[in-house]
């Protein structure tokens, strides 16, 4: 029963299998966000309040979900890597944290661009949507920079991973910060009793674009890996077997 | 291990900052109520939140001064500022001021940041439901609802 899990756990065949998964990810993601990027642009209809501005949320909700869906693979990744010892995951975990860092940025300017004029501030401090979601760019950081302190790598694994499974506290606080709190940021619009609160012309392009993006970041992601994969197993069979036959051939 | 150690306390005295600080801040704005009841920090500046009342805004000519009305539903005040205000600042929306009360009972803010809500709409949709039942809000914002009974 448990032969797949193990089967998936072997770097060769992860190799091999992120190499078939990569374009099925990649094409129908991209094929997504220019879909999205058009009807998000040309056929969405304006917001009632704030005009042609508000289509900026075709890039900051993306992003944003993004950062949070990033931080919680890379928590479990790092979970599954301490409990069941699995190298593989612990490269996955290793892999995302770049990513989820780009998009924790990505999302925190598209959040600050789009607050100026509406909300009319850059940024502020007492936001609590704000403020936990700079401390999820800075937990990407704290991990980066651990992984990069410690030379041996089954040792940064393990350091890395308990520091992801604490900062994980963190994902909920961003997502229910603003039901918790008061804020400036308003509450979830998709995710909400009664559907989502938002017209279906201006939906559908979102949609495709969330799924664009997580498909695109699928796609990077297993690249990521793979290469993380021959660095780690660079002294292998295997990885010698292949390069061998990728010169012959 | 020692290095692990460190990390950890380190997030999880980062996070129990964080949530004491949101704690203190969990009133972002002080309501307009409290303000009228005189429930406010006085030798500070603080942020007061409301809607602004229908009809209120007034623009001196020639300056960036405006003068507006700010409401809970249930009691308003005046609020005087001058600078460029946000896009979304417009009659009946929720605004939260930042600045302080002066003598004459009106708030002199510095700032004035504009809320909006999770809803968005196309201009027809919403126009016509804003005609199918001019809403509570609307109404309200016009002052005649609730009486102001402040002890």
């Amino acid at each position: 029963m448990w032969t797949w899990f193990h089967k998936l756990a072997s770097p060769p065949h992860f190799y091999a299998l992120a190499d078939k998964l990569i374009p099925w990810l990649s094409v129908p993601g991209y094929l997504l966000i220019a879909y999205g990027v058009y009807a998000g642009l040309f056929i969405a209809p304006e917001d009632y309040q704030q005009g042609d501005a508000f289509r900026i949320i075709y890039v900051h909700v993306p992003s944003a979900y993004l950062s949070m869906l990033a931080y919680m693979i890379m928590a479990i990744a790092g979970g599954i890597g301490l409990i069941w010892r699995m190298k593989l995951a612990h490269a996955v975990a290793a892999s995302c944290a770049p990513l989820g860092a780009s998009f924790t940025f990505l999302a925190l300017a598209t959040g600050s661009i789009w607050g100026r004029p509406m909300w009319g501030t850059w940024w502020e401090w007492g936001d609590p949507r704000l403020t936990s979601e700079l401390i999820l760019l800075f937990l990407y950081f704290g991990y980066m920079a651990l992984r990069g302190a410690i030379d041996d790598t089954a040792k940064a694994d393990k350091a890395s991973a308990v520091l992801a499974l604490v900062g994980a506290v963190n994902v909920p606080i961003i997502h229910f910060s603003v039901e918790w709190w008061s804020s400036l940021h308003q509450g979830p619009t998709l995710i909400k009793e009664g559907g989502p609160a938002i017209d279906p012309g201006m939906l559908y392009p979102l949609l495709a674009m969330i799924f664009g993006f997580s498909l695109v970041f699928g796609g990077m992601l297993l690249r990521r890996v793979r290469t993380e994969v021959l660095r780690r197993e660079s002294r292998t069979r295997w990885v010698k077997d292949m390069m061998l036959q990728s010169q012959e051939g | 291990m020692l290095a692990v150690g460190l990390a950890v306390l380190g997030v999880a005295a980062a996070a129990g900052l964080t949530l004491q600080a949101f704690k203190d801040n969990m009133m972002f704005f002080v309501s307009v109520t409290e303000v009228v009841a005189g429930e406010y920090p006085k030798d500070r500046n603080f942020r007061v939140g409301g809607l602004v009342v229908d009809g209120s805004i007034e623009r001196a000519d020639g300056s960036l001064d405006v003068n507006f009305m700010v409401t809970d539903l249930r009691c308003e005040i005046p609020v005087m500022y001058t600078g460029v205000l946000p896009d979304l600042f417009r009659e009946g929306q929720g605004v939260v001021a930042h600045g302080r009360m002066d003598a004459a009972g009106t708030f002199v803010a510095d700032e004035v940041l504009a809320k909006h809500d999770e809803n968005y709409m196309a201009p027809e949709v919403a126009e016509s439901l804003a005609m199918q039942h001019s809403d509570g809000i609307a109404m309200a914002a016009s002052g005649e609802q609730l009486e102001c009974d402040v002890e």
